[in-house]
């Protein structure tokens, strides 16, 4: 499916690769326009499903009029909760692999209206055009029930979930007696933070082309961040044989989680491919990429009490989160605050409140990119109470220990992290006095902030096919969303065997292939690389044997032990010169190709017996407005512990990217929600803001080294999430430094800057 | 509305006009009916199964739809196929010579200028529009003048870093390839 | 986007031919914003007239000493002209704050003046609006308000008018050159573009039937002390929350002449012609500007989230009329 990607001599690699800063594999395709994303695929007959979205945000529908749509030409069905084919009525059925406790959610079901913008109907079409088009005629009314979609409203009648979801853990038990420490402390913060409702916003907006094989199978191109979870969910909803479906998606236009969880746009596809025998394509539009699934909007109550050299004696760290009236959807907001910091008086508190909208969605380091910025605010508060300098804080309340747990860290280079980028950043220059730094009317603000991430691992799969012609096909059903997954996996391929990376294929985005979990939490290397090292381990082990064997030994007597393979050869480890081609032991052992598919487990056992996390230090410069309120970030240096960096070029990218989207976070992305109406209303790209070019300065990143014999055979721990997780609090503590005003609501826009401005000078 | 609705309802064609029309797509005639409705991002991703322009937003909000037309920088997605009869249309499909990618193309290879790659095309062409108007002098005008493409994954620097590389004629720097 | 019909025109008189007598007809030339509002389902033409072949794509001198903007030069063209550049200044930098690169290569100077509004409500054909569906009711009151107006409003229509080159045009007293049926004419800036009152779904005084064929500047161009200031939630691709076109004339340190339009603010680009009076004669310094800001902004009212604009326009104000005071010749 996957052609191999042309790469220009330039940028072949000699040798194994593992930790070398190797260009994508993938670039050629990507930038050549020759990737194939979801909704490309053209097909002979292909007909386009639109989706009617709800005006109304609860209630039901009293009536459909497709008529209009119907009569006009090019339009072929119209689907309604009143004429949908038989789906599943059981919710398990309906579950997938991110999906937390609860119902989920099934589009066309029935009559009800959970949340705004519903998917009520499906208009097909000959043409893209002739769909949208009849979409606008089809006629809904409804009946409308009162909504409930504030935050604020609900946080008093917010109730404590279990544990509703898979890698959810609730907050553990309090330790001491955090209140009685509060209020014993010297000095103390108590302060509350408010993050609003975000979108993923991918570029790619979710699209699925289902093609209607001639024999009635279904080869589905679905954007998602895992095509078996697309399947089987596809099957287990339409009851179909697994045989029937096969989900392909080797590119993904990016997802930060929204392709986590198979979206209504598959659902839609499927079912009109099924019913009308055609192949179909649906792609939503940029307002309804806000229809399903989004960070939760959160408000935080963070106390910490303290000594006056800054050792921490009491931390309180109280979340309150939306969810849906269907599903209880989670993530860990508070429990970092007691794992980062050594602390005996700590009470950590989550709650979810219900409202009107659809069920919120893992988005990039979901929780800790909520729950780690108050604490990291809270922090450089503390600091700035104590007369101290913010690193020096962190330092004095550092653990190497997990409290939480009372468990060791299987490696935490996060010491190292502050000082190389304390170095890089030039930090000792810093005067921890607001507003002492300035040029003409631009305030200039210094701040840190840590961040931490899981390093987690799932169990995958994963084949790999060595031919006699030294190339290697190496294949796990995993995606690659811009990660780099293409291009990392073949470097562990290539690094195993000894093989240029010119001789790799990897293919990915297919439930055809061997199994692997959803790529999500960052832990793709992690799950995958190591299903990839051990299938091409299997693979190095039988060229090995094939070699003691081989005819007129021209290793000697080596065993399997004393080999090593490079350069595509067999060779003694204690005497590389002594080597056969690959190609030659192949040979005469007689095979043609070696082929081995291998499953990788966590280590359990060594895994329980510790905490593992990614950590980092990023600091942050920014310039406001004094006049304006505008806040621009000039410089982030962001030094992360990550492991083993398996390529430094993509990895460094990919960290790189999770630091614009926190400074999006930090200065620009809220959706906003009449509460009225019960509606998000900024439902573009125009006015949901996200970086552009213009917002970004100078961004370094640091990678430390760290070395891990826990977390996995690779020793790496991925680095998906780490980038964005320091990112928001850090140029939040640097606005305070520039302007003394601290603004505890996400985005810092002009508005809250000037307010606080306006205070100031006022006091 | 529903009166307006009813009105529009009697006036509305029921088929857009379809015209003759002929396109320069990446240097090759062709010559075609399209119905007026129709832009130029979809004739190209679903009539002329050139998906390399993509659709982020579909209003102009995004970039990922940016070709060239007649050596301009432009949104297709606001555009009408039936507008630019007789135009030159480049789109990333046509950048390159052969197996020889365009420098444009190779610089984003080289600087690792994307993630996801799917507003990649839309950066490049408008890379390339935007060397051709040669208004940008300073690092500060090309992200201004860059900010009409939108990367989610967050390869601003790097998109950068390719453009000053072109600009400058520069090999990619060695020291981005291998940090720390 | 709904079914329509759709023909070139050769000439303005067939472009006019066209337009004559079909209600639901609309011309199209940059198309940035109108099918933008077709796709929205916001507007809904069943005929479109296609007036990119028109010759009035040029950029010319006019006799009082002006410039002429043909309607259908680019934004991109017109903002990098050479003598708009260095005869206006504050117009080409409002052109380039505006949209991208790639819209302004595409969007005209006729186009620019006609774009509607960006309020979310009138965008949102699941919400109220009485600019896009009259007598429905306004969702901006009492909804999400944060990016609309705070001078000019009604209870009808609390929209803003998107434009930054408008803004410019405002303070540079441009005029509208259109032309229809009953031939053509002149519209001063001022006069072109409405406050919303009971019909917010009038943008404009231009008729039905009448095209925009040119803008003309006059003489006065302002170059040497003047300059157009954009805020906005980032830093490039967003539309203004206040914007100001500042434009001066000092002479020993008094202001001589004063020209103050802001955008973001009110249902059409909004010029202060007494605020700009009460400036001539006073010392060109921070006093002068702050009560002329004051001035300005004297009957502001914010209507919740963007009640901020009222503090940052006048902060806008003062820091564009100094901007302006200092600045010399680019």
């Amino acid at each position: 499916m996957i052609a191999k990607p042309a790469i220009p001599d330039v940028l072949r690699e000699p040798g194994p690769g593992i930790g070398k800063p190797l260009s994508r594999v993938d670039g050629p395709l990507k930038v050549t326009g020759q990737a194939r994303y979801a909704a490309e695929f053209n097909v002979p007959g292909l007909v386009h499903g639109y989706i009617v979205s709800s005006t109304i945000t609860k209630g039901r529908i009293t009536r459909i009029d497709t008529a209009a749509a119907l009569r006009r030409p090019g339009v072929l069905h119209v689907f309604t909760h009143e004429n949908r084919p038989h789906v599943a009525w059981f919710d398990r059925k309906w579950k997938d692999e991110d999906a937390p406790s609860g119902s989920p959610f099934r589009p066309l079901y029935d009559d009800r209206i959970v949340h705004a913008m519903q998917p009520v109907a499906l208009v097909v079409a000959e043409t893209f055009e002739a769909a949208r088009e009849g979409a606008r005629l089809v006629q809904v009314e409804y009946e409308a029930e009162p909504h409930e979609t504030d935050l604020a409203a609900r946080r008093h009648e917010a109730f404590t979930p279990g544990k509703e979801k898979g890698g959810f853990e609730p907050p553990p038990k309090p330790r001491g007696d955090p209140d009685r420490a509060l209020a014993e402390a010297a000095v103390k913060v108590d302060v509350e933070y408010v993050q609003p409702t975000e979108h993923h916003n991918p570029m790619e907006m979710h699209g699925s082309t289902v093609v209607y094989n001639d024999d009635g199978t279904l080869t589905v191109h679905d954007k998602t961040q895992g095509a078996p979870n697309s399947h089987s969910w596809v099957c287990s909803v339409f009851g179909l044989s697994k045989s029937a479906v096969r989900v392909i998606s080797p590119f993904v236009g990016g997802a930060f989680g929204s392709g986590l969880r198979p979206q209504h746009q598959l659902f839609m596809a499927v079912m009109a491919a099924l019913q009308l025998k055609r192949s179909v394509r649906v792609e939503l539009s940029r307002p309804q990429m806000f229809t399903f699934g989004h960070r939760p909007p959160t408000i935080q109550r963070v106390a910490l009490g303290a000594a006056p050299d800054g050792t921490l004696q009491a931390m309180i760290h109280e979340a309150v989160q939306e969810s849906s009236q269907f599903e209880n959807y989670v993530e860990i907001v508070v429990n970092w605050s007691g794992q980062q910091y050594r602390c005996d008086n700590v009470r950590l508190d989550y709650k979810l409140a219900r409202l009107d909208v659809f069920t919120p969605l893992d988005m990039r380091a979901p929780g800790a990119a909520t729950g780690v910025p108050a604490i990291e605010m809270a922090m450089d508060e503390l600091a700035h109470a104590l007369r101290m300098d913010p690193v020096e804080l962190r330092l004095r309340n550092y653990t190497d220990r997990d409290p939480n747990q009372d468990k060791p860290f299987s490696s935490k280079e996060l010491r190292a992290c502050f000082a190389q980028g304390a170095e890089r950043f030039g930090w000792s220059r810093r005067n921890p006095q607001p507003r002492s730094m300035r040029e003409g009317r631009q305030l200039i603000g210094w701040g840190v902030a840590s961040g931490v991430w899981d390093a987690m691992q799932g169990q995958a799969d994963a084949r790999a096919t060595l031919g006699i012609d030294g190339h290697l096909v190496v294949a796990s059903a995993t995606a690659d969303i811009g990660t780099g997954t293409y291009t990392v996996m073949s470097q562990i391929a290539a690094g195993t065997l000894g093989l240029p990376i010119g001789n790799v294929t990897f293919k990915l985005g297919d439930s055809a292939l061997p199994m692997a979990p959803i790529e999500g939490g960052s832990w793709t290397v992690s799950s995958v690389g190591s299903a990839v090292l051990a299938a091409c381990e299997r693979v190095r082990g039988r060229l090995y044997k094939l070699a003691a064997k081989m005819e007129g030994a021209p290793l000697g007597k080596a065993k399997p032990a004393d080999m090593v393979l490079t350069d595509g050869h067999v060779a003694l480890a204690a005497d590389p010169a002594r080597r056969v081609p690959i190609a030659e032991v192949m040979r005469s052992g007689g095979v043609l190709a070696i082929e081995e598919e291998a499953r990788s487990v966590p280590y359990y056992v060594k895994r329980a017996q510790h905490t593992l996390a990614t950590h980092s230090a990023v600091f942050a410069e920014v310039r406001v407005d004094e006049d304006l309120g505008t806040v621009q970030v000039s410089r982030i240096v962001s030094a992360v512990a990550a492991g083993r960096i398996i390529n430094p070029k993509t990895a460094g990218s990919q960290v790189m990217g999770g630091v614009v989207m926190g400074i999006g976070m930090a200065l620009e992305e809220e959706t906003f929600m009449d509460h009225g109406l019960g509606r998000y209303m900024n439902h573009d790209l125009a006015e949901y803001h996200v970086p552009v070019n213009a917002d970004i300065g100078s961004i370094d990143v640091i990678f430390v080294d760290e070395h891990d014999e826990v977390v996995n055979p690779l020793g790496a721990k991925g680095v998906g999430e780490i980038g964005i997780v320091g990112v928001p609090a850090a140029i939040a503590n640097a606005v305070f430094h520039a302007t003394g005003v601290r603004v505890r609501e996400l985005p810092i826009t002009l508005d809250k800057v000037l307010a606080g401005l306006s205070r100031r000078s006022a006091a | 509305m529903d009166q307006r609705l009813a009105e529009l309802r009697d006036t509305a064609p029921a088929v857009p006009d379809r015209i003759p029309i002929s396109l320069v797509v990446n240097g090759v005639e062709k010559r075609m009916e399209v119905a007026a409705w129709t832009t130029l991002l979809d004739l190209l991703r679903n009539t002329l199964d050139l998906p390399g322009t993509k659709k982020g937003c579909d209003h102009g909000q995004c970039g990922a739809c940016t070709v060239l037309v007649d050596g301009r920088r432009i949104n297709s997605c606001l555009t009408l196929a039936v507008m630019k009869d007789g135009c030159e249309v480049t789109t990333i499909e046509g950048l390159a010579t052969g197996d020889v990618l365009h420098p444009m193309q190779q610089a984003f290879v080289d600087h690792d200028a994307y993630q996801c790659g799917y507003c990649t095309p839309g950066q490049i062409c408008s890379a390339v529009g935007l060397i051709s108007e040669g208004q940008a002098r300073t690092r500060e005008e090309i992200r201004d003048l860059m900010s009409g493409n939108i990367c989610r994954c967050g390869a601003y620097p790097n998109i950068i870093a390719a453009i000053e590389g072109v600009l400058g004629g520069t090999a990619p720097a060695q020291a981005k390839e291998d940090p720390a | 986007m709904r079914a329509f019909s759709y023909s070139r025109a050769e000439s303005v008189a067939d472009a006019l031919k066209g337009v004559v007598g079909h209600g639901e007809t609309k011309v199209v030339a940059g198309g940035t914003n109108l099918l933008d509002l077709m796709k929205a389902d916001v507007m809904r033409p069943t005929r479109l007239v296609d007036i990119t072949r028109l010759p009035l794509n040029r950029i010319e001198e006019t006799a009082e000493g002006g410039l002429r903007l043909g309607a259908l030069v680019t934004n991109a063209d017109t903002a990098h002209d050479e003598r708009v550049r260095s005869r206006y200044p504050m117009l080409s930098r409002a052109i380039l704050a505006g949209a991208s690169a790639q819209l302004r290569n595409m969007a005209t100077n006729g186009g620019n003046l006609l774009q509607r509004t960006r309020c979310y409500y009138f965008y949102d054909t699941g919400t109220p609006c009485n600019k896009r569906e009259p007598g429905s009711g306004c969702g901006a009151i009492g909804g999400v308000n944060r990016i609309h107006a705070i001078l000019g409003a009604s209870e009808h229509c609390i929209a803003t008018h998107p434009s930054d080159m408008c803004v410019a045009l405002a303070a540079l007293a441009a005029e509208i050159r259109v032309t229809g049926p009953r031939g053509e004419r002149t519209i001063p800036f001022e006069a072109f573009h409405r406050l919303p009152g009971d019909a917010p779904q009038i943008d404009t005084n231009l008729a039905p039937d009448e095209i925009v064929t040119a803008i003309d500047l006059p003489a006065r161009g302002f170059a040497a002390h003047s300059t157009y200031l954009k805020v906005r939630d980032r830093q490039s691709y967003a539309f203004a929350l206040v914007s100001v076109a500042a434009a001066l004339e000092i002479e020993d340190g008094k202001v001589t002449a004063a020209r103050l339009a802001l955008g973001g603010v009110a249902h059409k680009p909004w010029r202060d012609q007494a605020a700009e009076e009460a400036l001539v004669g006073r010392p060109a310094d921070a006093g002068s500007f702050a009560v002329a800001a004051e001035a300005v902004l004297r009957d502001a009212r914010g209507f919740g989230h963007n009640d901020f604009k009222i503090d940052l326009a006048r902060r806008a104000i003062l820091r564009a009329l100094q901007d302006a005071a200092a600045s010399e010749t680019p």
